[in-house]
């Protein structure tokens, strides 16, 4: 397993390769179907949302809001990738992100904008909520919760993140390759 | 002293963060039989890790809890329309409690109100029988796998199905091709053949409260269900599309009846965090008297 601390290098980004196991730890942000529409219209994050050189997390989590104001995250697996993939690259380009971290894989738009701009696919375990709950810290802060709290863009604190390289920053996709050979199996066996 | 409402919050709770016994044993199963050491194989171990801490931790085993299915069977004394008043308070309360996520979107508006409550939602398919008791069975339907159902209307000549057995078959198939990981595989298919595009949905969703390991009353049915999860696993899609051997822990198919014009092929997808539970209560509801799964 490669340990990643974020922000992540373009260095870094180029040097893994479709298969890898890595862990992340520094902050990441959630970002799903609402807040990709919003961006793709035109629309800008606070400023206070650092994601150059870091991280979009494709997830809605569960949130529970503590006597004191704060968040604490009870269950934060991902969500599935391929709706936002209408408007990934862009958002890759325009925000400078170095890793999107989902489920189900994404398409060829998305494999070119990896490559195009020094990015990776991260592929957790879908529906591992618990797991990955456990590696967020702290709650540090939330934007957009105009959008209700699934959609909203959570600020998060992580440690021992654990996700697979699916698309690399090479043009490389696991997802294109298991579906291109289960079609060809298929035909054999129908 | 209980009440419905107390009944109704721990069949939530207990659908929502344990595993039931049949599809813990599947995936139990599926982990034995993975290719070692794959990352197919690692993502299974992850996920029986995660089916641990959900039920130590009393939190939801994944974070799409879903569309809310309720199955209920009322003794006639019951009024229906104070079961379901009953029953979106216990879902709104085990909203704020955390056992189920705040999922319910105006589709118009996109406003999510947190209550989980709203036009069409829960789902509630209520009936009366004749018994002195109340049915609860539960199902929580995550988006990601309910985004990956399909719908097939035969004869298809993009998948070579004509109006037969082999044609439903390969429609199946296709189904599960399509959803490569997209599900959260592996999965178990929910499938109707026949009905209008409305009950071969409903019928297909209604076949996953049967039990894992049972059988297809119906010879070419059972034998059909056992050949799809066979041939799917050759596929080599695998758990969350990683690859591997296990795309499929299941495949329950129903057959009712259908216009002759029509002829319709409904897959409903499943993921591996099946949630799906059921009790027996007093009449009253105050009590849980037996579990179901």
């Amino acid at each position: 397993m490669l340990p990643l601390t974020i922000p992540i290098s373009k260095e870094t980004i180029n040097s893994l390769k479709v298969g890898d196991v890595v862990t992340l730890t520094g902050t990441i942000y959630t970002g799903r179907d609402a807040v990709h529409k919003y961006l793709h219209e035109g629309g800008k994050l606070p400023s206070e949302v650092k994601l150059r050189d870091g991280v979009l997390y494709h997830c809605g989590p569960v949130m529970m809001k503590q006597e004191d104001g704060s968040y604490l995250c009870t269950a934060a697996g991902p969500t599935t990738s391929i709706r936002e993939e209408p408007y990934q690259s862009q958002v890759i380009r325009d925000l400078g992100l170095r890793a999107v971290i989902g489920k189900g894989g994404m398409g060829d738009k998305t494999v070119q904008a990896c490559k195009d701009f020094g990015c990776v696919y991260l592929h957790a375990v879908g529906g591992a909520a618990q797991v990955y709950a456990e590696t967020i810290k702290r709650v540090t802060n939330v934007y957009m919760m105009e959008f209700g709290s699934p959609e909203a863009v959570w600020e998060l604190q992580v440690e021992g993140f654990i996700a697979t390289v699916t698309i690399d920053a090479h043009g490389n996709s696991l997802h294109r390759d298991i579906l291109n050979k289960s079609t060809r199996v298929l035909v054999d066996l129908i | 002293m209980g009440s419905l409402l107390d009944s109704l919050i721990e069949i939530i709770r207990r659908t929502s963060v344990e595993m039931p016994e049949d599809v813990h044993r599947a995936i139990l199963h599926g982990l034995e039989e993975e290719e070692k050491s794959a990352i197919g194989e690692q993502a299974l171990q992850i996920i029986r890790r995660n089916i641990e801490l959900a039920k130590n931790k009393s939190q939801p085993i994944c974070q799409d809890t879903g569309s809310i299915l309720f199955y209920v069977k009322l003794p006639i004394t019951f009024f229906e329309d104070d079961f379901e008043h009953t029953a979106k308070q216990a879902v709104t309360l085990a909203t704020k409690k955390g056992y189920l996520r705040q999922n319910s979107v105006d589709s118009l508006t996109g406003k999510n109100d947190g209550t989980n409550v709203g036009p069409g939602a829960p789902t509630f398919h209520i009936h009366y029988w004749k018994e002195n008791r109340i049915e609860v069975r539960l199902v929580l339907k995550g988006g990601g796998c309910e985004n990956v159902g399909a719908q097939y209307s035969l004869p298809d000549e993009k998948i070579e199905a004509n109006r037969d057995l082999e044609g439903c078959r390969k429609a199946i198939l296709d189904a599960v091709l399509q959803a490569q990981g997209k599900g959260c595989g592996p999965g178990v298919l929910g499938v109707a053949i026949g009905g209008d595009r409305a009950t071969g949905y409903e019928f297909s969703k209604g076949q996953f409260l049967r039990k894992l390991d049972d059988s297809n009353p119906i010879p070419e049915l059972d034998a059909l269900e056992k050949e799809i999860v066979a041939t799917a696993n050759k596929l080599g899609i695998g758990p969350m599309g990683f690859g591997g051997k296990t795309t499929l822990l299941g495949t329950k198919i129903c057959a009712i009846n259908r216009l002759p014009a029509s002829f319709f092929v409904s897959v409903s997808y499943m993921c591996w965090a099946f949630r799906r539970q059921g009790a027996i209560l007093t009449a009253d509801g105050s009590k849980i008297e037996s579990w179901l799964y």
